[in-house]
């Protein structure tokens, strides 16, 4: 437990949409008419339209899961009062994952079929011991829970909990050797079954299979986690099924989903949203206020808790998306600006 | 009879649709992110309201039905109203009225730009549809309102500048609107040219 509390430090309760200020604002919000009966009633009603909506092209009702995630054990994070995590029907209903389409409904109503049992994971390039991991491997490591915030680079946020282990403990298994000064992640390659490799309209206009990088240093950063769960069980497919990167202090791109593939290499390598617009994503995509994406600011984001519309605050945007002090280090001799 | 039915599904599609869509969002039931749901769908609307639009013309001339023409200006109506909703949604639920980050959203985002200019031609277009306007512009209440074919030119710009990737939906809409200009039966550059010839002759 005392491990992942000091992972979690970076979470204060002023960081994490407190639940009395969200009442607050419901409650403003009706004041001003805008919560009518309606959004009292539709608590209860739940998805009772759902047919008609779904014809309308509206809603996306909640799969009907072809795909069960498994309860995990773990140890568990703190979760102090007032600690508003963002829903786990929004967490797994709001993906972007190209991979089973651009809209971000897709994943969850595209990715149900996805086949995790048999998976592999390879870890090679630059160690002395490459490794090969089953699917039952990922889950032999020592899993904890970690509360993270999830900064999109479209300005949005969510506060989530995972669960997995850091990626240092597996890097260290395959003994890297002295050359080895990048990291470099590949996702599923499956184009019969994501209709985003299929098709280049469906998948954004990314280069397949999706490809991300780091440095080794953020590599073995202790914050850097691999995930294989969410919410307590393992990771439906629109998260990123069997297996996932988190970097909480980049934009969530970084983060890279069903991972086969993970080599240390000598070079930069190249990274997916890098390839397809150099000018707007870089290699290192630190979450940085200072630094607006061309098409739009990234001071300040909206943090996705839970709700309709008019519940969700705009916060203003961290340095390192809140997590400078155990990471600012890594690049204290960079120009953020230019390597951003 | 028939007429009055089909005057009376516009408007209560129109309206009842964007009400049934604003219910859905604070209820909860517009998926993941209901902000951005309701950004998107009500920027949609008010384009598909758009075509819609420019579609009367050339049906009631293909149908001969010159009743379907005053169907029209509620169609061009509704769409400014969808597109002052999708903006309303941006500043209110999105942006939440922080009026800089507005400014300089407003300012430097292209995308942005190109919107505020496409709305801005639909409110001006709005306002002087009003019966007694139109009487006043006489002959210049058709320049003017060919306005809406730059408008709809600019909404596809928007469209396309605000995905993030590549995207196959932009692009149908766009070959859309090549379609609705191509059905214009007087062309643009006609316009052009009357405008030329209106002037006073150039004196060497
Ligand atoms: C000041 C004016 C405007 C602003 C500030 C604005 C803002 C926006 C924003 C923020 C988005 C979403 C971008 C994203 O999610 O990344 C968007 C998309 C869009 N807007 Fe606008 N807009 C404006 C005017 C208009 C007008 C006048 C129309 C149509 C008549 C329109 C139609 C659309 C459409 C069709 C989309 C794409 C929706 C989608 O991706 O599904 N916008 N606009």
């Amino acid at each position: 437990m005392k491990r992942t509390d000091a992972f979690n430090s970076g979470l204060s309760e002023n960081d994490i949409t407190d639940e009395s200020v969200f009442l607050n604002r419901r409650q403003l919000l009706r004041q001003l008419g805008f919560i009518g009966a309606g959004g009292l009633l539709a608590s209860t009603s739940g998805h009772a339209s759902a047919g008609l909506l779904d014809l309308l092209g509206i809603t996306d009702t909640p799969a009907e899961s072809g795909f069960s995630t498994e309860p995990l054990s773990f140890a568990a994070a703190d979760r102090s009062p007032g600690q508003v995590l963002t829903t786990e029907d929004k967490v797994t209903g709001y993906n972007n994952f190209y991979e089973f389409g651009t809209d971000k409904a897709d994943p969850r109503r595209h990715a149900q079929d996805m086949q995790v049992k048999p998976w592999t994971l390879t870890v090679g390039g630059e160690v002395n011991q490459p490794l090969t991991l089953d699917y039952d491997d990922l889950f032999r490591f020592e899993l904890e829970e970690r509360i993270y915030r999830l900064r999109c680079v479209e300005a949005w946020s969510m506060v989530i909990p995972w669960v997995g282990f850091p990626l240092a403990a597996l890097l260290k298994r395959a003994d890297p050797n002295s050359d080895a000064r990048y990291v470099a992640f590949e996702t599923l390659h499956d184009p019969e079954n994501m209709a985003g490799q299929r098709n280049r309209f469906a998948g954004g206009g990314l280069d397949y299979p999706y490809v991300e990088g780091l440095r080794i240093d953020e590599a073995m950063h202790p914050l850097t986690l691999v995930a294989v769960g969410l919410y307590g069980k393992t990771l439906p497919p629109q998260n990123g099924a069997p297996v996932r990167l988190l970097v909480p202090w980049k934009y969530g791109f970084k983060s890279i989903k069903s991972v086969v593939s993970i080599r240390l290499v000598k070079e930069q390598p190249p990274t997916s949203w890098n390839l397809a617009a150099p000018r707007e994503y870089g290699f290192y995509a630190n979450v940085n206020p200072q630094v607006d994406h061309p098409r739009w600011s990234q001071a300040s984001e909206r943090r996705i808790t839970r709700g309709g519309l008019g519940s969700d605050e705009r916060i203003p945007t961290q340095l390192f998306n809140g997590y400078a002090e155990q990471v600012a280090h890594l690049y204290k001799d960079m120009d953020l600006k230019r390597a951003f | 009879m028939r007429f009055k039915a089909l005057q009376l599904l516009v408007h209560g599609l129109s309206l009842g649709w964007l009400g049934w869509v604003y219910y859905l969002g604070f209820s909860d039931q517009l998926g993941g992110d209901p902000v951005e749901a309701i950004i998107h769908y009500t920027g949609k609307g008010a384009l598909h309201l758009l075509m819609l639009t420019l579609l009367v013309a050339p049906l009631s001339r293909w149908l001969k039905q010159p009743r379907l023409m005053r169907l029209r200006r509620p169609l061009g109506l509704y769409s400014a109203l969808w597109a002052v909703a999708h903006v309303s949604n941006y500043l209110t639920f999105d942006l939440q009225f922080d009026w800089r980050l507005i400014a300089s959203e407003l300012v430097q985002r292209p995308y942005i730009v190109v919107g505020l200019t496409a709305l801005l031609i639909l409110l001006v277009l709005a306002v002087t549809s009003l019966p007694k306007l139109v009487r006043k512009l006489g002959r210049r209440w058709r320049t003017l309102h060919s306005g809406i074919y730059l408008a709809l030119v600019l909404v596809c710009v928007h469209f396309w500048w605000s995905v993030k990737g590549f995207e196959l939906e932009p692009l149908i809409y766009g070959l859309v609107a090549l379609v609705l200009l191509s059905l214009k039966r007087r062309p643009l550059w006609r316009l052009a040219e009357r405008a030329q010839k209106a002037r006073p002759p150039m004196v060497k």
